[in-house]
C-alpha cells in the first residue's frame, strides 16, 4: 500500500495536469476540467495540512544508485510557499474559468505542481527535476500568446533549461565538497558549486543582466498565461535563495541594484504588462536584499513580502488582463478613461496598486517595512548599508510611481480613449475580488496582519502600525504623487508613446546575433578547409587501404602454394619461439 | 518395453559408431550404384538418420553425461574409443543439420552445377566428407583424428575441384587447397608423433593423464603442440594461414561452399579446443602463453585485416569468405581469453556463425542459380526480383553485423562481456571496430540490392524470379533460426547458450 503522506503533494497537481491532457475536448468535459483546475490546488493544500503536523515533516526517501533523495520536506519555510502556491493556483483557476483552452489548463496545473513539488523537495536533484519541469511546462503558456510569442518562448525555454543545467552542475560539485550529500540546506559560496547554483537561481529570479527573459516573455504570453507565469517561477527561485543563501552579503548589493534599475525602464515603457514585469523585477530585488541581510527580521520580511506580493502582483496582472480581454490591448497610449465602463476592475486595480506601493492598511505596508528596517538596523554595523537603505527607499517611491500611479492612471483615468466596453467577466471579478480582499485582510490592523505574521518562520514581534511608520510612509507616497503631478503638469513626464525600449537584452540579441553570424562565417570557412583536408586525407587512406586489401591489392594476390608454405613454416618458427622462449 | 524405447536405447548405445559407419558405407554404395537418381535420396536419408542420431546423443549428453563407446569392445587405451560429450555433441548435431540442409539445397543446385554422370560420385564424396568430419569430432583417439581429417580433406579437394564445370579456376583453387591442406595434415601428424614419443599412447584421455603427470612434459611435447597448432591453424584458416580459403570458397560448387563454410573450419576449431584444453591443459605455462600471445594475437589481427579485405572485394562469395576468416578471429579471441565466459562466448559464436554463414551462402547460391551472378555490382535491385531470397540474405547479414535481436548480437555481446571481465578493453575495441567494418561490407551489398534498380533486358525490367522452394526452405530455416537465437524464441536461444556453457565447463574440466 502506498503511503499517500509520503508523496510530495506537488505530484497531485502534476497528475491532475496530466489527466487534463487526456480529457477529450468537448463543452461537457470542459466543465470537469475546470473543476479539476480549481479543486486540485485545494486538495494539494489539504494534503500539505495532513503531512505538516509537526515542526518538520520529511518523507519520500528514495535511494537511487547510492544517492539518498529526500523527495519531501515540509518545514516552517517551505510550508509558506506550499500554501501560497496552492492559494494562487485556486485564484488563477477561477480567473481562467472562461478560457476554453486545454493546453493552458494542463500546462498551468503541471507548472504549479512542479513549483509546489520543487519548494517541498529536500534535495538538490529532486529540485533540479522540478526546476526543469517548471521551465518546460510554463513555456506552453508563453506560446499560447500567439505567433509573436513564439521566439520569446524559445528564448525563455533556452534560458531556463540552461539554468537547470547549471543548477545540476553546481549540485554535483557542491555534493562533491560535502561528502556526496545532495541534501538541500544552506549552500553558501564556499565552493564553485555554490557559485554555479547561485547563477542558476539568478537566472530564474532575474538578477540584473540575467533578467531580460522576464520582460521579454511575460508580456507576450496569453492573458491567463501571464497571470499564472508571474506567480511561480521567480518565487520558487526566491525560496531556494532563502533556503541556501541566507546572509550572503553579495545578495544585498544585487538586490539593491535590482530594486532600482527597473524603475527607469518602467517609467518609459508603454506596454503595461511590461511595466508590471519591471515592477515584478523590482519587488524581487527587495526580497533578494532581505535574504542577503539574513537576520530573523529580514527573513520574516522576505517571507511575508513573498506571500503578499504574489497576491497583489497577480491582482494587478489580472486587472490588466481583464482590460486586454475586453479592449484587446495593454498599450498605455491606447487606453484611458476605462473607469466609466469597468468600474469594479478599476477599483480592484487601485487596491492592487495601493498594495504594491505599501499604502497603510494595504498588503505590502506590513511586510516591506520589515525588510527596510532590518537593513537600517544592520547599518549600525556596516555604514554602507545606509546607502542600500536609501536605494530601497528610492525604489519604494519608484514602485509608487510606476505601479501605484502609472498603471491605474493610464488605464482607467487619464484622457478618455473613448472606448466603451463591458465589465470584466464574472469569474475574473471573483478572482480579483478574492485577491483584493486578501490584500486588505492581510494588512488589517486588528487581527489581519497578525495572522500573516503567524505564518512566518520566526516569531514576529514587529509592529507595523506605529505613528512614525505610518506618517513616514504617507510622506513618501505623497512625495511620489506630488512628483508625478508636477512632472505631468510641466510635461516632463515621459509621454506614453508607441515605442519599444531597449533593455539589456539588446546586448544579447544584437551583439550575440552579430557574434553568432561571424562565428558562423568563420566556422563555414574552417569547415570547408577541414573538409578539404579530410577529403584528401581520406582519399589517400582509402587509396592505401585499397592498395593493400583490394582484389588487385598486395594482400589479395592469389598467393602461390609455395609462398603460403613458406608462411606456414614462418608461423611454425614463431610458434616454437613462443613456446620455448616467452616466459 | 516397446519397440520405440528399444530403438532409442539402441541409438544411444550404438549411435556413436553408427554416425561414422553409416555415411562411410553408404558413400561407397552411392559411388557404385547404377541408378543415378537414387544417389540424392540415399544421401538425403543418410543425413536425416545421422541428424536424428546426433540429436538423440545431444539430448542424452545435454541431460545426462558423456558417452564413451569402445570400438569392438576393446577398452581404451588399447582399443579405439569414441567420445560424445558436451563439447562434441553440439558440433555433431551442427554438422549433420547443415548436411541435411545442404543436401536439400543441392537437389536443384546440382542440375546447373554438376554434369549428370558426375552426380553420383559427387554425392559419394559428399557422404565421405561428412563421415570424415563426424569422425574427427567424435573420435577419442588422436591418430584416428588424423585419419578422419584426411578422409574429409581428400574428399573435399575432389568436391572443390568439381566446380570446374562452372569455373575453371576451381581447379587451381583445389590444387592450392590440396597442397596447403596436406601440409596442415602433415604438421598435425608430426605433432602427434612427438606426443606419442613423449607419452607412449594415442588415446586422448590417457595422453592427457600422462602429460599432467609429467607437468606438461618436456620440450618434445612443446614442439608437438607447436606442430599441432600450426597444422590445425591451416585447417581453421587462422589469419596468416588462411590464403587457401577465399579461392576455395569462391570457386567450389555453391553447395560445397555452404557445407565447408559452416562445418569444416568449425570441426577444426573443435579439434583445437579438444587438444588445447583436454589433451593439454591451459594451466601448463606454454599453453597459457600460446593462448595469450599467439591465439589472441592472430585473432585480433585477423579480425581487422580480413574485415578490411572483405570490404574491398568485388565478388560476394569472396566478401563472405574473408568475413569467415574475420569471424574465426572472434571465435579464437573467445578461446584465447580462456575463462569460462570467454570459451562459452567463442563456442556460441562458432555455432551462430555456422548458422549465419550457411544462410548467407545459400542465398548467394540461389542468386547464382537464378541469374548466374556473384559480383556485388550485379546485386542491383535484387530485392525486387528475388524478394524472399534477399530477405533471408538480409537476416543473415544483420546477424553477421550483430544487430540486436539476432544471433550475432547475442554471441558478440557475450564475447565483449568476457573480454571486459578480464579488463581487455582493447579487445572490446577491436570487436566493435570489426563489427563496424562488417556494417560496411554487408551494408554495401544490401544497399545495392534494396536501392539499386533491377537491370533491364531488351528494354524491359527483369521480372520477379524467385528461387525454388528447395532453396528457400534451408535458407529461411537458417535465417529464422538466427532470429530465434537472438530473441530466444521457443527457448532456442537459451539452449544454444546453455550448450555453449556446458561445452566451456567440459573444456575447463568442471564437468565429466
Amino acid at each position: 500500500m502506498i503511503d499517500f503522506l509520503q508523496i510530495n503533494p506537488g505530484i497531485w497537481l502534476i497528475l491532475s495536469g496530466l489527466i487534463c491532457t487526456i480529457i477529450p475536448h468537448t463543452p461537457f468535459t470542459q466543465l470537469y476540467r475546470k473543476c479539476l483546475v480549481v479543486c486540485a490546488p485545494i486538495f494539494t493544500a489539504f494534503m500539505i495540512t495532513q503531512i505538516f503536523t509537526s515542526d518538520i515533516a520529511i518523507g519520500g526517501l528514495i535511494s537511487i544508485a547510492g544517492i539518498e533523495l529526500t523527495t519531501l520536506r515540509i518545514d516552517n519555510l517551505s510550508m509558506v510557499w506550499g500554501y501560497l502556491f496552492c492559494l494562487i493556483g485556486i485564484l488563477n483557476g477561477i480567473y481562467g474559468l472562461h478560457e476554453k483552452c486545454k493546453i493552458t489548463d494542463s500546462a498551468a496545473l503541471i507548472y504549479s505542481g512542479a513549483a509546489v513539488a520543487g519548494v517541498l523537495s529536500g534535495d538538490l536533484l529532486t529540485l533540479f527535476l522540478f526546476w526543469e519541469l517548471t521551465a518546460i511546462s510554463s513555456v506552453f503558456l508563453v506560446w499560447r500568446g500567439g505567433e509573436h510569442a513564439y521566439a520569446a518562448g524559445v528564448r525563455y525555454l533556452a534560458l531556463h533549461v540552461l539554468s537547470g543545467v547549471i543548477l545540476l552542475i553546481g549540485a554535483v560539485i557542491h555534493a562533491k565538497f560535502n561528502g556526496g550529500s545532495y541534501a538541500f540546506n544552506h549552500i553558501g559560496l564556499q565552493n564553485l558549486g555554490g557559485w554555479l547554483i547561485l547563477l542558476a537561481i539568478g537566472i530564474k529570479c532575474g538578477f540584473p543582466f540575467l533578467h531580460m527573459w522576464m520582460q521579454d516573455a511575460y508580456p507576450k504570453a496569453s492573458i491567463t498565461g501571464t497571470v499564472i507565469l508571474s506567480a511561480f517561477t521567480t518565487k520558487m527561485a526566491i525560496y531556494t535563495l532563502a533556503r541556501g543563501y541566507v546572509g550572503t552579503d553579495i545578495l544585498i548589493y544585487i538586490g539593491a541594484v535590482m530594486t532600482c534599475f527597473p524603475v527607469f525602464f518602467a517609467l518609459v515603457e508603454n506596454d503595461l504588462r511590461r511595466v508590471l514585469s519591471f515592477s515584478l523585477n523590482n519587488q524581487l530585488g527587495f526580497m533578494v536584499c532581505g535574504i542577503g541581510i539574513g537576520t530573523e527580521l529580514a527573513i520574516n520580511g522576505v517571507v511575508g513580502q513573498v506571500f503578499v506580493h504574489v497576491i497583489f502582483k497577480s491582482l494587478l496582472f489580472m486587472s490588466i488582463g481583464a482590460v486586454i480581454y475586453r479592449v484587446g490591448t495593454a498599450k498605455a497610449s491606447e487606453l484611458g478613461g476605462l473607469f466609466r465602463s469597468m468600474p469594479i476592475t478599476a477599483l480592484f486595480c487601485l487596491i492592487g496598486a495601493g498594495s504594491i506601493a505599501a499604502f497603510p492598511l494595504l498588503a505590502a505596508f506590513v511586510t516591506k517595512a520589515m525588510i527596510i528596517s532590518s537593513v537600517i538596523y544592520e547599518a549600525h554595523h556596516n555604514s554602507v548599508l545606509y546607502l542600500i537603505a536609501a536605494m530601497l527607499l528610492f525604489a519604494s517611491a519608484g514602485v509608487m510611481e510606476h505601479s501605484g500611479i502609472k498603471v491605474p492612471y493610464f488605464t482607467f483615468f487619464s484622457h478618455d480613449s473613448g472606448r466603451r466596453v463591458k465589465e470584466a467577466p464574472w469569474n475574473m471579478l471573483v478572482a480579483m475580488g478574492l485577491a483584493a480582499s486578501l490584500c486588505i485582510f492581510l494588512a488589517f490592523p486588528w487581527g489581519g496582519y497578525q495572522m500573516l505574521y503567524n505564518l512566518l518562520p520566526y516569531e514576529a514581534n514587529y509592529k507595523p502600525y506605529t505613528v512614525d511608520h505610518v506618517v513616514f510612509q504617507l510622506q513618501l507616497l505623497f512625495a511620489a504623487i506630488t512628483a508625478f503631478c508636477l512632472l505631468k503638469k510641466s510635461g516632463l513626464y515621459p509621454a506614453e508613446k508607441r515605442s519599444e525600449i531597449l533593455d539589456f537584452d539588446w546586448f544579447y540579441r544584437k551583439c550575440g546575433f552579430d557574434l553568432l553570424k561571424s562565428i558562423n562565417l568563420g566556422w563555414n570557412t574552417l569547415d570547408a578547409k577541414i573538409s578539404n583536408i579530410t577529403r584528401s586525407a581520406y582519399g589517400s587512406v582509402n587509396k592505401c587501404l585499397y592498395g593493400v586489401f583490394s582484389p588487385i591489392g598486395s594482400f589479395s594476390k592469389a598467393a602461390p602454394s609455395g609462398l603460403a608454405s613458406v608462411m606456414t613454416a614462418a608461423m611454425l618458427i614463431l610458434v616454437l619461439i613462443i613456446v620455448y622462449f616467452v616466459r | 518395453m516397446n519397440l520405440m524405447s528399444i530403438f532409442s536405447q539402441w541409438i544411444i548405445e550404438q549411435g556413436p559408431a553408427f554416425l561414422i559407419v553409416l555415411p562411410l558405407l553408404m558413400g561407397a554404395v552411392t559411388a557404385v550404384i547404377p541408378n543415378k537418381g537414387m544417389a540424392w535420396w540415399i544421401t538425403f536419408f543418410v543425413t536425416i538418420i545421422c541428424t536424428y542420431t546426433a540429436f538423440s546423443l545431444f539430448q542424452h549428453v545435454y541431460f545426462d553425461s558423456f558417452l564413451l563407446y569402445t570400438m569392438g569392445g576393446w577398452n581404451p587405451p588399447h582399443g579405439i574409443s569414441l567420445i560424445v560429450d558436451g563439447l562434441s555433441a553440439p558440433i555433431l548435431l551442427l554438422i549433420s543439420v547443415m548436411a541435411v540442409l545442404t543436401v536439400i539445397y543441392a537437389l536443384p543446385a546440382s542440375i546447373s552445377e554438376i554434369e549428370p554422370k558426375k552426380r553420383a560420385p559427387f554425392y559419394a564424396a559428399f557422404l565421405i566428407c561428412f563421415a570424415g568430419l563426424m569422425g574427427m569430432v567424435i573420435t577419442g583417439d588422436a591418430f584416428n583424428v588424423f585419419v578422419f581429417l584426411e578422409v574429409s580433406s581428400i574428399s573435399t579437394y575432389a568436391l572443390v575441384a568439381m566446380g570446374a564445370a562452372r569455373d575453371r579456376r576451381s581447379l587451381a583453387a583445389a590444387y592450392n587447397y590440396l597442397i596447403m591442406g596436406s601440409i596442415g595434415a602433415t604438421f598435425f601428424v608430426i605433432g602427434l608423433g612427438f606426443l606419442f614419443m613423449e607419452t607412449g599412447t594415442l588415446n586422448m584421455a590417457e595422453m592427457s593423464d600422462i602429460l599432467s603427470e609429467l607437468d606438461g612434459g618436456s620440450r618434445v611435447s612443446k614442439v608437438g603442440y607447436g606442430f599441432i597448432i600450426v597444422g590445425l591453424g591451416l585447417k581453421i584458416a587462422m589469419f596468416p594461414l588462411h590464403t587457401w580459403l577465399p579461392r576455395a570458397y569462391a570457386y567450389a560448387p555453391t553447395k560445397i561452399t555452404i557445407f565447408l563454410a559452416s562445418t569444416a573450419t568449425k570441426a577444426a576449431i573443435y579439434l583445437l579446443l579438444r587438444f588445447t584444453f583436454t589433451v593439454f591443459d591451459p594451466s601448463f605455462d606454454y599453453i597459457a602463453i600460446m593462448l595469450k600471445y599467439l591465439i589472441m594475437g592472430v585473432a585480433i589481427v585477423g579480425m581487422a585485416f580480413a574485415s578490411f579485405q572483405a570490404i574491398f572485394q568485388s565478388d560476394v562469395r569472396r566478401v563472405l569468405a574473408y568475413s569467415s576468416v574475420a569471424q574465426v578471429g572472434y571465435i579464437l579471441l573467445g578461446i584465447g581469453i580462456a575463462t569460462s565466459s570467454g570459451l562459452a562466448a567463442g563456442y556460441l559464436h562458432l555455432l551462430n556463425h555456422a548458422v549465419i554463414k550457411g544462410c548467407l551462402f545459400i542465398s548467394v547460391g540461389a542468386f547464382w542459380y537464378r541469374f548466374g551472378i556473384t559480383r556485388v555490382n550485379d546485386f542491383s535491385g535484387l530485392f525486387k526480383t528475388m524478394p524472399l531470397t534477399m530477405g533471408a540474405f538480409t537476416l543473415g547479414g544483420l546477424s553477421l553485423i550483430g544487430v540486436p535481436f539476432t544471433a550475432g548480437f547475442v554471441s558478440k555481446v557475450k564475447l565483449i562481456l568476457a573480454a571486459a571481465e578480464q579488463d581487455m578493453w582493447w579487445a572490446v575495441l577491436v570487436i566493435v571496430f570489426s563489427s563496424v567494418l562488417a556494417i560496411v561490407y554487408i551494408g554495401r551489398i544490401i544497399l545495392f540490392a534494396y536501392f539499386g534498380t533491377p537491370p533491364k533486358i531488351n528494354g524491359s525490367i527483369l521480372v520477379k524470379n524467385e528461387a525454388p522452394l528447395m532453396m528457400l526452405f534451408p535458407m529461411w530455416t537458417l535465417g529464422l533460426m538466427s532470429i530465434a537465437i537472438g530473441v530466444n524464441a521457443f527457448g532456442i536461444g537459451d539452449s544454444f547458450v546453455s550448450a555453449s556453457e556446458i561445452a566451456a565447463s567440459v573444456l575447463l574440466g568442471e564437468r565429466g
